[in-house]
């Protein structure tokens, strides 16, 4: 909890769930006649609406991206450290979009929402979605603030493959892409560590193949579990000794099966702190479209031919200690821009903290992130200046 | 702007695609890009330089050389840039075949060390010379690999490498009709513009 909210923070922010009436079809075949999308606006959008960043989150991100709901929250929104007057993203100078994803478990259209037309939650009935429909459905949204180019579309990991799919999907509408610790689409490895996720979950006795909102019930073991198991792919091997090491709770071994390493109670508290705040179902969908992901799927063509039709300036990042997404992942979506001709920078950002540094404010990540924003301010006309947010 | 780049943008033409290796701060990239309308990267592997690089506007990959220059395709640039750092390459020599591989000409300018003042050095000195030009003793210098201007032509015709252009400038970058007299004796850098 704040005892007073930071200078340098938007503040006390209030979501807004806003319909959408018009039929979305998806990647699955299947179509949402209507649907809603959670979202939250920082900063001021200018007259010619030139000046909208959107932010894509990650597997369990949400629209919350900064400031504070109340007095008693105890921690901002997730990408705080980035978005604020002042800070990376100038709340003063940008109008700044989150929203939480189709599919998502934070208030817009997914599995814990009420079907309009059985009047009964979703559930295991929500189709899957995939990262083209988020991109549709993100620039519906655009259309209903009357955005038609953001200046920048910035994201992290999954966002980050959302904000790469923007610029391909709709190149005039993107003026910069800023795709950060993400791949260009997942390795077996990735989708391995998936499936042991999504199994945790189904083989969970209280999931009741997904129906267990009618029971009552929540699958917290299996997605503890899988929570668990994706913290430990968020993390170096150098950080959790740093952090970890072999410490013992109460000094000493005790010889049998509760936790005893520091380690173990940290995943433990992890996981079970995210299966009361997250949905299984969302869980499952999220992975799936992770996995599907892969801009050059449908028509078989190389990255770099993708990326042709890509009018947007990028910046890529990635971060040494990232072993979920490696930056030899990133380097791929930046060879294939440069093999596209497209205009590109590239940062490896020196991190201990693994694949969760992109949310983590480190000095020279910071400091990348602030100069290619001057460069996004350069290229956008009317900013607004007056030190409003 | 450092006199060796200028000369250099003049070899470069308006609206040519250029890559430059190890970029520094983009200050050469940035004059391309403003007067000569050129596009392309630089790479670099310094952390401040590469924030430099972007908040001047100019696009720059953190990608180290040495780890090899594969990733690229024969002939993606019109112009490989690399000033002032072939010197602290492993394998110089490697390097320049990549540069001619990816670009259909290169630039490469090189400290002298056939320069009188370091061959007076080693010659009555017996050391290793250091000098306000070059400032490391020999254990802690970057500079693995001088060579002299006979040396790089000489490797440009092992290599059948074409030298379309060639000037030396002084410690001060400044051109000095007199150096063009006896080149490798007065020319302190080198600059080359080559092609295969």
């Amino acid at each position: 909890m704040p005892a007073v909210i930071p200078e340098d923070s938007v503040g006390i922010v209030e979501p807004q769930k806003i319909e959408f009436t018009e039929p979305l079809h998806l990647s699955c075949g299947r179509t949402l006649d209507r649907y809603h999308l959670m979202v939250e606006t920082y900063g001021k959008l200018n007259e010619d609406c030139s000046n909208a960043i959107l932010i894509c989150h990650a597997l369990s991100g949400n629209h919350h991206v900064a400031g504070y709901h109340s007095m008693e929250d105890k921690k901002p929104g997730w990408w705080d450290s980035a978005i604020g007057p002042g800070k990376a993203i100038d709340t003063n100078k940008f109008f700044v979009i989150g929203l939480n994803n189709l599919g998502g478990c934070h208030g817009s259209s997914g599995p814990n929402q009420l079907n309009p037309t059985t009047g009964k939650p979703y559930g295991p009935d929500f189709p899957i979605v995939t990262v083209d429909d988020w991109v549709e459905s993100q620039a519906r949204l655009a259309d209903y603030f009357g955005i038609q180019q953001f200046a920048a579309v910035v994201g992290g990991s999954l966002g980050g493959m959302q904000a790469l799919q923007w610029s391909i999907n709709y190149p005039e509408r993107l003026r910069h892409c800023m795709v950060i610790a993400a791949a260009p689409k997942l390795s077996a490895q990735n989708i391995a560590f998936n499936e042991v996720a999504r199994q945790a979950i189904s083989q969970d006795p209280q999931f009741h193949d997904g129906h267990y909102y009618e029971e009552n019930e929540v699958p917290k073991v299996g997605l503890m579990l899988a929570r668990m198991l994706g913290h430990i792919t968020y993390l170096s091997d150098d950080g959790m000794r740093s952090k970890f090491g072999r410490e013992l709770r109460s000094g000493q071994i005790s010889y049998d099966f509760t936790p005893q390493f520091e380690v173990e109670s940290y995943l433990r508290y992890q996981g079970e702190r995210f299966s009361t705040e997250f949905d299984a179902n969302t869980y499952l969908l999220m992975t799936k479209a992770l996995d599907y992901f892969d801009p050059t799927a449908t028509t078989g063509n190389s990255l770099a031919t993708i990326l042709a039709k890509a009018k947007a300036k990028f910046m890529v990042i990635s971060f040494t200690t990232d072993w979920r997404f490696s930056p030899e992942r990133s380097q791929e979506i930046v060879d294939a821009l440069v093999d596209a001709d497209k205009q590109v920078s590239y940062a490896e950002i020196e991190a201990a903290q693994g694949h969760d540094a992109f949310l983590i404010p480190i000095p020279r990540y910071l400091n990348v992130f602030h100069a290619y924003m001057a460069r996004v301010e350069a290229d956008t006309p009317n900013l607004n200046c007056e030190g409003e947010h | 702007m450092r006199a060796d780049l200028d000369l250099i943008k003049d070899w470069v033409e308006p609206g040519k695609r250029v890559l430059d290796l190890c970029c520094g701060d983009g200050e050469l990239l940035h004059h391309l890009q403003t007067e000569k309308q050129a596009s392309g990267y630089g790479l670099e592997i310094g952390p401040e330089n590469i924030t430099k690089c972007i908040a001047k506007g100019v696009n720059v990959i953190e990608k180290d050389i040495e780890e090899g220059l594969a990733s690229i395709k024969d002939n993606t640039f019109d112009t490989v840039i690399m000033t002032q750092a072939i010197q602290i390459m492993m394998r110089p020599d490697e390097i320049v075949d990549e540069m001619l591989r990816i670009g259909k000409e290169c630039i490469v300018t090189f400290p002298n060390f056939g320069h009188w003042r370091a061959r007076g050095y080693l010659a009555f000195r017996g050391k290793m010379p250091v000098s306000k030009f070059l400032p490391y003793t020999w254990y802690n210098t970057p500079n693995t690999h001088f060579c002299t201007f006979k040396d790089f032509e000489r490797l440009c015709v092992e290599r059948n490498i074409y030298i379309m252009e060639r000037t030396v400038v002084d410690n001060g970058h400044q051109h000095r009709w007199w150096i063009h007299l006896w080149p490798n004796m007065l020319g302190e850098i080198a600059i080359y513009r080559i092609t295969k």
